[in-house]
C-alpha cells in the first residue's frame, strides 16, 4: 500500500490556471433535466467574504447517474471580491446507495488559502423535505442547527430558472457542517 | 452526533495550525462529520471525454521569445494507493516565474512580470500515470505570514484520480531547498517522510543534455482504481 500524498494549500494565487469561464455551467451540453442556478458566499470566521477560495461540486445526472456522456457532473467557481460564487447546473437525481435512497445533493469541496486540505460538505435542495428527512447521510446529523446548514433555500425564480442560496461559512456563527476528508 | 475522533494522521495538514496565520480564521471549529462508507465513494471525474481542453506541457512556450530563469523538466506518475497508474487523469500545475512573482494581479511582490511567462499547464497522465512538462524554476518569494518569511521554491498541482474523494491540491518542493526548513506550510505535515515525499528529486536521467535540468515528482492519490474507463 502507497501513502496518499500530503494535501498543501492552493494558495491565494492559483486563479489564472484553475478558474475557466464556462466551468461553472455545467449544462452547455445540454443535459436532460430541470436546469436550476445555485449561488452563494464563502465566508470566514469574522463573518467576512473569502475571495480567493475555489468552489468545486460534483453531482449525478437527472436520473441519478454519475456516468452520462452528456454531463461531465463537475463544475468549478473562484469566488470574486465578495466571496460570491455560483453554478448553473440541472438538479441531480437520487442516488441510491446500500443505506438507502438519497435526497438530491451535491458533493461540494473548498479549496483556499488558509486551507492546507480542502473542506468537505454537502448541498441539499430545501424544496426537498420529505425526502431529505430520510437521506441517509441527513438522518445521520443529529444537531438539527448543523444539518440545515446543508440544506440550500430556494429563492424565487429568476428568469424561469428556480434558484437555490448556499452560503459556505468556514467558522463561527452558522459553521457549514463538513465531513471528514 | 456521528462524529468519529479519529487520531489524526500525521501524512496529512490539520484544517488548524495556527503557523500559518491563514488558517486562524478559515478552520472549521466544530467536529468533522463522519461519512459512513456506503455513502463516500463517488467516482471521480472522467476526462477521457476531453472536458479540461488541450494538454499544455511547455510553460516556455506561447510568448513572443524565452522566459527568463532556469530550465527544467518536471516528470512523474499519478498513482492509487495499490501503486497502480492513475490514467487519463487531468493534472494542473501553476507556478510563480523565475523571480517569485505570480502573473496573478494580487501578487505584489517587488519582482518583475516575465511578459514570456504565464506559468499555468495542464495534460491528462497517460496509460502508465505518467506526466511531463518543460518549464521556468520558479523562485523563492516573500509572504506575510510573519516577519521576513519567504516561501520555498514550488509548483503548485492539483490533481483528480478515481473517486471523488481522491482529489489532491498539493505542492512540489525542489530538493537542497534551505527554505524548506523554515517553512510552515511544509511543517504542517507531522510526518517527516511525508515531507520528504513532496520533495522532487534531482534525475540525472531525465535532464536533457545542453538544455534543461530533470526533476521527478511522483503522487499518490487515494483510491483503488478499477480498470480503466473507456472513453
Amino acid at each position: 500500500m502507497a501513502v496518499p500524498s500530503s494535501s498543501q494549500t492552493v494558495g491565494p494565487f492559483f486563479s489564472f490556471a484553475l478558474h475557466h469561464e464556462h466551468w461553472n455551467d455545467l449544462t452547455a451540453a445540454n443535459p436532460a433535466g430541470e436546469t436550476i442556478r445555485i449561488a452563494g458566499r464563502v465566508i470566514d470566521g469574522d463573518g467576512a467574504p473569502v475571495p480567493d477560495a475555489l468552489v468545486e461540486i460534483r453531482q449525478a445526472d437527472a436520473g441519478g447517474s454519475y456516468d452520462d456522456a452528456r454531463f461531465i457532473g463537475f463544475g468549478r467557481c473562484a469566488t470574486d471580491a465578495e466571496g460570491r460564487y455560483s453554478f448553473t447546473t440541472i438538479r441531480p437525481g437520487r442516488v441510491p446507495s446500500a443505506l438507502g435512497l438519497q435526497a438530491q445533493h451535491l458533493a461540494v469541496q473548498v479549496f483556499g488559502r488558509g486551507l492546507l486540505r480542502q473542506l468537505h460538505t454537502r448541498m441539499y435542495f430545501g424544496d426537498q423535505p420529505t425526502e431529505n428527512a430520510s437521506d441517509p447521510l441527513l438522518m445521520r446529523v443529529e444537531d438539527p442547527a448543523r444539518r440545515e446548514t446543508l440544506i440550500a433555500s430556494r429563492l424565487p425564480a429568476a428568469n424561469g430558472v428556480p434558484e437555490f442560496h448556499f452560503d459556505i461559512v468556514l467558522q463561527g456563527k452558522g459553521e457549514t457542517a463538513f465531513f471528514e476528508p | 452526533m456521528t462524529t468519529a475522533f479519529r487520531a489524526a494522521d500525521p501524512t496529512q495538514p490539520p484544517y488548524d495550525y495556527p503557523g500559518y496565520t491563514s488558517t486562524i480564521k478559515r478552520h472549521p471549529e466544530q467536529p468533522l462529520l463522519a461519512v459512513p462508507r456506503e455513502l463516500v465513494e463517488v467516482p471521480g471525474v472522467s476526462c477521457a471525454r476531453g472536458w479540461a481542453g488541450p494538454d499544455i506541457t511547455d510553460l516556455t512556450a506561447g510568448g513572443t521569445g524565452a522566459p527568463l530563469g532556469e530550465r527544467i523538466i518536471v516528470a512523474g506518475r499519478v498513482l492509487d494507493e495499490d501503486g497502480r497508474p492513475v490514467r487519463r487523469s487531468l493534472v494542473e500545475v501553476w507556478q510563480a516565474n523565475a523571480a517569485g512573482r505570480y502573473i496573478h494581479e494580487a501578487d505584489q511582490h517587488r519582482a518583475p512580470l516575465d511578459p514570456n511567462f504565464r506559468g499555468d499547464g495542464r495534460m491528462l497522465t497517460d496509460d502508465e500515470g505518467a506526466f511531463r512538462f518543460l518549464t521556468i524554476k520558479p523562485g523563492a518569494y516573500p509572504w506575510r505570514n510573519s516577519p521576513n518569511a519567504w516561501r520555498p521554491a514550488h509548483i503548485h498541482f492539483s490533481l483528480f484520480g478515481s473517486r471523488n474523494d481522491s482529489r489532491l491540491v498539493t505542492q512540489m518542493y525542489f530538493p537542497g531547498d534551505p527554505l524548506l526548513a523554515y517553512d510552515p506550510v511544509v511543517h504542517s505535515i507531522a510526518d517527516a517522510a511525508a515531507r520528504e515525499r513532496l520533495v522532487s528529486r534531482f534525475d540525472p536521467d531525465l535532464t536533457e543534455e545542453e538544455w534543461a535540468l530533470g526533476f521527478r515528482f511522483d503522487i499518490v492519490l487515494r483510491g483503488h482504481s478499477a480498470t480503466p474507463m473507456e472513453s
